[in-house]
C-alpha cells in the first residue's frame, strides 16, 4: 500500500442552477488575458449538448485519453510516445480555435461615436484575435438551455445506444428536459495530459495531486490538447504555451477553496481529501469496463483505519491531511454513499472530480400520456424518467447503468424519507421500506441530507493546510527568506519572438 | 572592396562574429528568458492548410539538415559511398528531393502566413525576416544542387575542409576562392541564420524533447522531500 493524498471534488448535478457565476469567477482571475480569451477553464454545459469545444466527448474526433490495447495494457489513445513523436509538427486530432470559438468584443465607441442617421447605431462584434470586424457564428454557450437543439443537443455523443422513442421524449416540446453538467480540471490520478507532455512540463503535485503546467518548461508541443479527454487544456495562441485549471492552488494553500467553488450559487460543490493507494492505480486503471467506477472507488482508502493512517504517515503525508481526509464530504460522497460518480471514466484517467447525477424531475410517458402512481415497486420512475437512465450511464457509468441506478434510488429513498418526516404523507413502512431497498439507513439518510441541503462552507470545504512554510524550510536556509519573503523577479509571460 | 576583402570579412571574419552570437545569445535567452522558448505553434488558429505547409518544410529541412551535417562530419565515408556512380546518383536525387520538398513547404508557409488573418496577427517582423532568410538559402541550396551538381561529392572535398578549417582557427579561404557565387551566397545565407538564430522563433530546435523518450509516463514534482524509496 502506497499512501497518497489528493485533493477531491464533489459536484451535485441537482443543485446546480446553470447561472455560470462560476465560470465568470474563474475568468475574471485566471483567464482575462490576451490569448487566453476563448478559455473556460471552468464551463457550464447544458446537456443534452454538445459542449465545449464542440463534441469534446468525440474521442473518434479528438483522439483524447487512454485506451486498452489487446495484449491489455494502458495506452494514450492519440498521443503515444512515437504519435507525439511523428505528430510533433502537425496534431491530427487537435482542435482548432473553430472548435471553440472565435473570442470577440464590441466596438462600443461606435455607440458615441457614430454619426447622424436614420438608424439607432449598433455596437459591432469585434475580433480579439485579429482586431477586425467579425460576424459571430458561434459561441460559448451557444447551446445554453437547449437553445439550438436539432443542431447541437442532437449530436451529443452519449445519446448513442438510445432508442428512438426515448431520443424523442428528451426533446418533445413542453417535455423536453435538461440538466447542467459544470466542468473543471478533473486533476485525474492517471493524467493524460502529463503522461502525453514531450517536455516534461505538466506534473502532478506530490503533496496534493493537483495537476500543474509548469509555464516555463512547456515548449508548445501541443500533445495535451490532444490527450486531454476532457479538452481541459488550452493553447494560448499569444504565448505559445499551453494553460489549464489550477485549482486555485495559491487559494486552496491558504486554506480558501478555489474562486468557482467560494462563488457557486448553488452550493452545489464540495472539496475534500481522499487518501488512495497508488500501487493498486494502474491496475485499477486497466479493469474492464463494467467494472471501472468500482475499482476506481477501491483505491480510496478508509481514512479512520489504523492501517491506512500508519501507512499515511510512513508515506509522508502529513497529520493534519489524514485529518481532513477523515472530515472529508468528498469521501463520504464518493466512498461511503455511493453517491457520486466520475465522468466518463471509460477515458481511463481516473478523474478526481465526481458527480452526484441529477434526479429527472418528471416521470417519462407511460401508458399514454398517463403516468401511474406508485405501483409496488417505488423506484420505477427512476427508469421511466425523462432523462433515460441510459443517457445518464453513458455520462457517470461508461456505459453501464447499475451504478447511476444505485446513486439515484439512494436520492429517491432519502427524499421519500425526509418528506415522511417533514410533509408526512408517506407512511413510515413506505419509508422504511424504501431507505431499506436503497441500501441506505435513516443514520445515513439524515447525513446525506444534512450534507445536502444544511451544509455550511466548512461543511463543504475541508481544505488541509499546505505546510508550504516547512517545504521552503526543508528545502533551503529559512533565514535567507527573512526580510525578503515574498518579493522576487517574475517575468511577465511576454511572447518571444 | 576587392573581392577577396569580401571573402575575408564573410568568410573568416562574419563566421566568428556569427558563432559568439549564437552561443551568447541562446544561452542567455535561455537564462533570462526562458519563457520565450516554444515552438509558437500556430496550428491552433488555423489547422488546414498547417499540414501541408508545417510538416513536409520540416521532413525536407531536417533531411537536408542531416545531409550537411553527415558531410561536415565525416566527408570521407560519403567520398567512399559516393564511388559507385548508381550510389552518387540515389544521394543527390534525393538531396534534391528533400530540398524541393523543403522548398514547398516553405512557400505554403509564407502563404498562409501571409493570407490567413488570424496567423498573420502572430507573426513578428522577426518571423519575416527568418523566412526570408530561409527562402533564400533553401532556393539558393536547390539552385546549387541543380547548377552544380555533384555536390555530395564537391561538398566532401570543399566545403567540408573550409568548414573544418573554421572550426580549427585557421580559416583556409583558398577553398572558397573558385567557389561560384551561388554557393559562396548559400554559405553566406548559413551564416546570416545562425547570427538570427538566438533572436528568433528558430529557437525551438535546441528543445526539442528527448529525455522524454526514456522517462517514465508520469510526472509527480514533490515540495516536501518525501521518505525514500518511493517511485515517482
Ligand atoms: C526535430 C526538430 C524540429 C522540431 C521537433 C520542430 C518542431 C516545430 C513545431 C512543432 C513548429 C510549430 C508548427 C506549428 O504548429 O505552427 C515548428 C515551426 C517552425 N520550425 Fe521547426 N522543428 C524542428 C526543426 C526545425 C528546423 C531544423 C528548422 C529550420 C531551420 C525549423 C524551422 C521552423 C520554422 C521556420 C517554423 C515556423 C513555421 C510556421 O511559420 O508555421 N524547425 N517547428
Ligand atoms: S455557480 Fe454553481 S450553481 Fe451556478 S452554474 Fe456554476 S456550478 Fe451551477
Amino acid at each position: 500500500m502506497e499512501v497518497r493524498s489528493q485533493i477531491a471534488m464533489v459536484f451535485h448535478l441537482d443543485k446546480c442552477i446553470g447561472c455560470h457565476t462560476c465560470s465568470i469567477a474563474c475568468k475574471n482571475i485566471w483567464t482575462d488575458r490576451k490569448g487566453a480569451e476563448y478559455m473556460w477553464w471552468n464551463n457550464v454545459e447544458t446537456k443534452p449538448g454538445t459542449g465545449f469545444p464542440t463534441e469534446w466527448e468525440n474521442q473518434e474526433k479528438y483522439g483524447g485519453g487512454w485506451q486498452r490495447t489487446p495484449g491489455g495494457d494502458l495506452q494514450l489513445k492519440s498521443t503515444d510516445k512515437r504519435r507525439v513523436v511523428t505528430n510533433i509538427f502537425h496534431h491530427p486530432h487537435q482542435p482548432s480555435m473553430d472548435d471553440y470559438y472565435e473570442p470577440w468584443t464590441y466596438d462600443y465607441q461606435n455607440l458615441f461615436n457614430a454619426p447622424e442617421g436614420q438608424d439607432q447605431p449598433t455596437a459591432i462584434p469585434i475580433s480579439m484575435v485579429t482586431g477586425e470586424y467579425i460576424d459571430i457564428k458561434a459561441g460559448p454557450n451557444w447551446d445554453d438551455d437547449l437553445s439550438g437543439s436539432p443542431v447541437y443537443a442532437e449530436n451529443d455523443p452519449n445519446l448513442a445506444g438510445l432508442t428512438e422513442q426515448q431520443r424523442s421524449q428528451l426533446s418533445a416540446i413542453e417535455r423536453l428536459v435538461f440538466f447542467y453538467f459544470p466542468r473543471i480540471c478533473n486533476h485525474c490520478l492517471n493524467p493524460a495530459c502529463v503522461a502525453a507532455c514531450p517536455s516534461g512540463a505538466l506534473y502532478k503535485r506530490g503533496e496534493d495531486g493537483i495537476v500543474l503546467l509548469d509555464q516555463t518548461r512547456c515548449r508548445g508541443w501541443r500533445s495535451c490538447i490532444s490527450a486531454c479527454p476532457y479538452k481541459k487544456v488550452y493553447y494560448n495562441w499569444s504565448t505559445g504555451k499551453s494553460e489549464k485549471c489550477i485549482l486555485c492552488f495559491p487559494r486552496v494553500e491558504t486554506g480558501q477553496a478555489p474562486a468557482c467553488f467560494h462563488s457557486c450559487v448553488g452550493r452545489i460543490r464540495y472539496l475534500g481529501v481522499l487518501l488512495y493507494d497508488a500501487s493498486r492505480l494502474e491496475e485499477a486503471a486497466k479493469s474492464n469496463p463494467e467494472d471501472l467506477v468500482e475499482a476506481q472507488r477501491s483505491l480510496i482508502l478508509d481514512p479512520h483505519d489504523p492501517a491506512v493512517i500508519e501507512a499515511a504517515r510512513k508515506s509522508g503525508v502529513d497529520d493534519a491531511v489524514i485529518d481532513a481526509a477523515q472530515r472529508s464530504p468528498v469521501y463520504q460522497f464518493v466512498k461511503v454513499w455511493k453517491l457520486a460518480l466520475p465522468p466518463h471514466i471509460e477515458y481511463r484517467t481516473m478523474p478526481m472530480l465526481f458527480y452526484v447525477p441529477p434526479m429527472a424531475p418528471v416521470m417519462a410517458q407511460r401508458n399514454g400520456g398517463r403516468v401511474d402512481g406508485i405501483s409496488q415497486d417505488f423506484f420505477h420512475d427512476i427508469d421511466d424518467a425523462r432523462v433515460p437512465m441510459q443517457f445518464l450511464a453513458n455520462l457517470f457509468g461508461a456505459g453501464h447503468e447499475a451504478p447511476v441506478r444505485y446513486a439515484l434510488r439512494k436520492q429517491k429513498a432519502v427524499r421519500w424519507y425526509r418528506r415522511m418526516l417533514t410533509v408526512g404523507d408517506v407512511s413510515q413502512e413506505t419509508a422504511s421500506r424504501m431507505l431499506r431497498e436503497a441500501d441506505c439507513s435513516p443514520e445515513e439518510a439524515d447525513a446525506i441530507y444534512q450534507l445536502t441541503s444544511l451544509c455550511t462552507v466548512d461543511d463543504r470545504y475541508v481544505i488541509p493546510p499546505a505546510h508550504r512554510e516547512e517545504a521552503i524550510a526543508m528545502l533551503e536556509d529559512p533565514m535567507e527568506h527573512k526580510q525578503g519573503a515574498g518579493f522576487g523577479f517574475i517575468a511577465r509571460p511576454a511572447r518571444g519572438e | 572592396m576587392s573581392s577577396t576583402a569580401i571573402d575575408l570579412l564573410v568568410f573568416a571574419v562574419l563566421p566568428y562574429v556569427t558563432l559568439v552570437v549564437f552561443f551568447l545569445g541562446t544561452v542567455g535567452r535561455y537564462w533570462n528568458r526562458p519563457f520565450s522558448y516554444s515552438s509558437y505553434s500556430s496550428q491552433f488558429l488555423e489547422n488546414r492548410f498547417h499540414f501541408w505547409a508545417v510538416v513536409p518544410f520540416h521532413y525536407g529541412i531536417l533531411t537536408v539538415f542531416a545531409g550537411h551535417l553527415v558531410a561536415f562530419l565525416v566527408p570521407r565515408s560519403i567520398l567512399a559511398w559516393n564511388a559507385q556512380p548508381v550510389r552518387l546518383y540515389i544521394l543527390e536525387a534525393s538531396g534534391l528531393a528533400a530540398g524541393l520538398l523543403t522548398l514547398v513547404g516553405l512557400v505554403g508557409i509564407i502563404l498562409r502566413r501571409y493570407s490567413e488573418p488570424k496567423v498573420r496577427i502572430v507573426t513578428s517582423r522577426m518571423d519575416w525576416t527568418v523566412y526570408a532568410l530561409l527562402l533564400l538559402q533553401v532556393t539558393t541550396g536547390v539552385l546549387v544542387a541543380i547548377f552544380h551538381p555533384w555536390g555530395s561529392s564537391w561538398f566532401a572535398s570543399v566545403a567540408s575542409p573550409y568548414l573544418w578549417s573554421l572550426f580549427t582557427f585557421s580559416p583556409d579561404l583558398a577553398f572558397i576562392a573558385g567557389m561560384p557565387w551561388l554557393v559562396k551566397l548559400h554559405i553566406g545565407g548559413a551564416f546570416a541564420l545562425f547570427a538570427v538564430f538566438p533572436y528568433s522563433r528558430l529557437v525551438h530546435i535546441l528543445v526539442v524533447p528527448n529525455p522524454y523518450l526514456w522517462r517514465r509516463p508520469q510526472v509527480v514534482r514533490w515540495y516536501r522531500p518525501r521518505p525514500a524509496g518511493r517511485g515517482v
